[in-house]
């Protein structure tokens, strides 16, 4: 097993662009148009018109970084993306192209390091984080080749740049210059799209969010009746430990806090559930926590996911 | 895909894995996770950075772990084994994983080799070498001697002692991979090493070597005067280094020869004396207190100059005494070569047998030998010499007698 896995360029850039020229913006939808189509040069024609009329539209750099990318031109692609990451900092799409382009040419530990920086400024971005572990996995692979002196070849000549035609949505919405990590993934299905880009909406199964909700409420009474087994029992080997902390010492800090008040009642109170496109879901709900010496509640959020048919809580979150 | 996040679970797992690895191994009572080592012994940087980097993951220090395997691959990129161990922590990011070693490719035999470093790397890092003990078998060393070597198979480590005058002195210590097979060297081809005393006997001339051998290669003396008379075959045990593709090799992959890694093999040739340097090949060492190797030397020494004196009276049945029924001297047993001894000795008007130089090496294993090397200055009424004289002597009911006797 050779290949790299695909890794996902980000091929739209929801950006509320707050100098949108009538002229400009309808050259955008013109390059859009034609970049879809497939005529690269002219799509790249009209969008470097765009950018001489407004330099810092970081829409139209995006795209422009798009079609070189198609136009199989990865060092000029890279300089676009990396401009943007320069003068927008806080928008992760050009940090996780740039990280494709750089697998690509097998430069993982740039990507790596490219896809850190889209996750630090969006800590929820579900496709840099996807992105990431194929670029670690890939990397492990490296290593280990060179542990067992396994000569695979040039594995950077194997690289298959994969671009998702079937254009999607960024899990983000980044507000203007805002270096705030976006804390709702779940907002992101239901985004408005400032591009010509369809986006799909998630529908929720009924089924689904019937077996989620469940688990929320499986997930309080284990809490409530002091069963901290079956309390641990509802989180995910995945679970992101708040703090990066060691998962045995959150267990064990958990299990303290469980057993040590006499009593317990957390209740969940009026939860929404709503599904991301990788299908994780996303309960929001107020959590009413009662002991024999607190008593408070407040928003909470847990993302989980569907290991082997059971729902299990991948993060968490008090808003 | 469902490589995604940072996995806590499988960090956790990746410890256990580890901690596994290493108990299946251990010796010796060791727990990773509990406490911090209590002394990190100063290795060599590598195999230091290397090891601090396990215990890093014992601990959960991801990061830690991480720097400190890019730092030691920074300057020995052909550390397989940090190689290894880096795959482990990138791919721990992406699924749980149990042991140490975890890539798609590559046959389980080496894995299993590099797990094998990796437990003893861990183990060299957690010995505690006593300070007022030493090996049991270097009792006396002649003053030219500069240095010898002790191996311990069971911790993959090649002791280097100095001769002080008074007493054997630690210098520094190697990591080594020995024979895939193990100790105790019987036949041609068995992929052992020999268990015993030697000596370096030559150095290879480096431009005639292989890359195979790394920077330097010196044979030993296998097989030994006492591995002949048991029939014990086989030859070219080296000492030498390791190929440029890597930067060691497990514990247990030669074909009985004693690999170093090229950095530790510069460093330790510097110190060797071709034609002397006495190595001694142990499964496990014997730590004594000097005290015991004192009483061991005086009591050995009291066996040889009363040997010399009974040979120097003319006294046949008196010098005959300080030999072994199991006698054996070029292919004559004790009563045919006590036969002609006894017709030589009635030649002379007289004789006088001055030793010096003398060095005394226990041998080790469960049998008590040991090996007695010197100088003889032998003059008589018809025939004087001067020889490098080599003699075994065992211990038959509580008397050190000698078993083999020759020229060194």
């Amino acid at each position: 097993m050779t290949r790299i896995p695909l890794l996902r360029l980000v091929a739209t850039l929801l950006l509320i662009s707050q100098m949108q020229l009538g002229f400009a913006a309808n050259s955008y939808e013109d390059a859009s148009k034609l970049f879809k189509q497939g005529n690269y040069p002219g799509a790249l024609e009209k969008i470097e018109a765009v950018i001489t009329a407004n330099p810092r539209d970081a829409r139209a750099r995006f795209l422009k970084g798009l079609i070189l990318t198609e136009q199989n031109k990865p060092a000029e692609a890279i300089k676009v993306f990396t401009s943007l990451t320069e003068d927008y900092p806080e928008l992760p799409e050009p940090y996780n192209n740039l990280a494709v382009l750089y697998a690509s040419q097998g430069q993982y530990d740039k990507a790596r390091k490219s896809l850190e920086m889209a996750i630090r400024t969006h800590p929820s971005y579900a496709i840099a984080h996807e992105n990431l572990g194929d670029v670690y996995a890939k990397m492990a692979s490296e290593a280990y080749d060179k542990a067992l002196q396994l000569d695979r070849g040039n594995a950077a000549a194997q690289t298959k740049l994969a671009m998702i035609k079937d254009l999607f949505s960024g899990s983000v919405v980044p507000g203007k210059g805002s270096p705030e990590p976006i804390a709702e993934p779940g907002g992101a299905a239901t985004a408005p799209s400032t591009s010509t880009v369809p986006v799909k909406p998630a529908v929720p199964p009924k089924a689904d969010s019937d077996a989620v909700l469940a688990a929320v409420n499986g997930w309080a009474k284990a809490w409530s009746h002091k069963n901290a087994d079956d309390y641990l029992g509802y989180y995910a080997p995945s679970f992101q430990v708040p703090g990066g902390e060691a998962r045995a010492n959150w267990e064990a800090t958990r299990r303290d806090r469980i057993m040590k008040p006499k009593q317990i009642e957390v209740t969940v109170g009026s939860p929404k559930v709503s599904f991301e496109a990788d299908g994780r879901a996303v309960v929001k709900f107020r959590q009413g926590y009662k002991s024999d010496t607190l008593d408070t509640s407040g928003a909470k959020t847990l993302t989980l996911v569907k290991n082997n048919e059971r729902w299990q809580i991948i993060q968490e979150r008090m808003n | 895909m469902s490589a995604r996040y940072y996995q806590a679970g499988s960090r956790q797992t990746l410890l256990q894995g580890l901690v596994a690895v290493v108990a299946a191994g251990a010796t010796y009572a060791w727990s990773m996770s509990i406490t911090p080592p209590p002394a990190l012994r100063e290795l060599k940087s590598s195999e230091a950075m290397l090891v601090r980097a396990l215990l890093d993951i014992g601990d959960s220090k991801f990061t830690s772990a991480f720097d400190h395997i890019n730092n030691v691959l920074a300057v020995n990129p052909n550390f397989r084994l940090a190689q290894l161990v880096k795959g482990d922590l990138l791919l721990a990011r992406t699924r749980a994983i149990n042991s140490i070693g975890n890539p798609s490719g590559g046959s389980v035999e080496q894995v299993a080799g590099l797990r094998d470093e990796a437990r003893a790397r861990l183990m060299r890092s957690q010995f505690e070498r006593s300070a007022d003990l030493v090996p049991r078998y270097l009792l006396q060393l002649p003053q030219y001697e500069k240095f010898a070597l002790v191996l311990d198979s069971t911790k993959s480590t090649l002791f280097v002692f100095e001769n002080t005058g008074t007493g054997a002195s630690y210098v520094a210590d190697y990591y080594v991979s020995i024979g895939k097979n193990g100790l105790e060297k019987l036949r041609e081809g068995d992929k052992r090493t020999p268990i015993g005393v030697y000596n370096v006997v030559s150095q290879l001339p480096k431009e005639r070597l292989s890359d195979f051998y790394g920077t330097g290669a010196y044979p030993l003396s296998y097989p030994n005067e006492w591995d002949r008379i048991r029939g014990r075959d086989g030859h070219g045990i080296w000492l030498h280094g390791t190929p440029r593709d890597t930067y060691s090799r497990p514990p247990r992959a030669s074909d009985g020869c004693i690999v170093l890694n090229n950095e530790d093999l510069e460093k330790l040739s510097a110190k060797l004396q071709i034609g002397s340097t006495p190595v001694i090949i142990a499964d496990s060492i014997e730590w004594v207190k000097p005290d015991e190797v004192a009483t061991l030397r005086a009591d050995l020494a009291v066996a040889i100059e009363s040997w010399r004196h009974d040979w120097e009276s003319r006294n046949t049945d008196s010098y005959l005494r300080h030999y072994s029924k199991q006698f054996n001297s070029n292919g004559l047993n004790f009563s045919q070569w006590a036969a002609q001894k006894r017709q030589v000795n009635a030649a002379k008007g007289w004789i006088k047998v001055q030793v010096s130089d003398m060095s005394l090496l226990l041998y080790p294993g469960k049998q008590q030998m040991a090996v007695a090397t010197f100088a003889q200055d032998y003059a008589s009424s018809n025939l004087s010499n001067r020889m490098l004289k080599r003699q075994y002597w065992i211990r038959e009911d509580n008397t050190w007698r000698i078993l083999l006797e020759g020229a060194g």
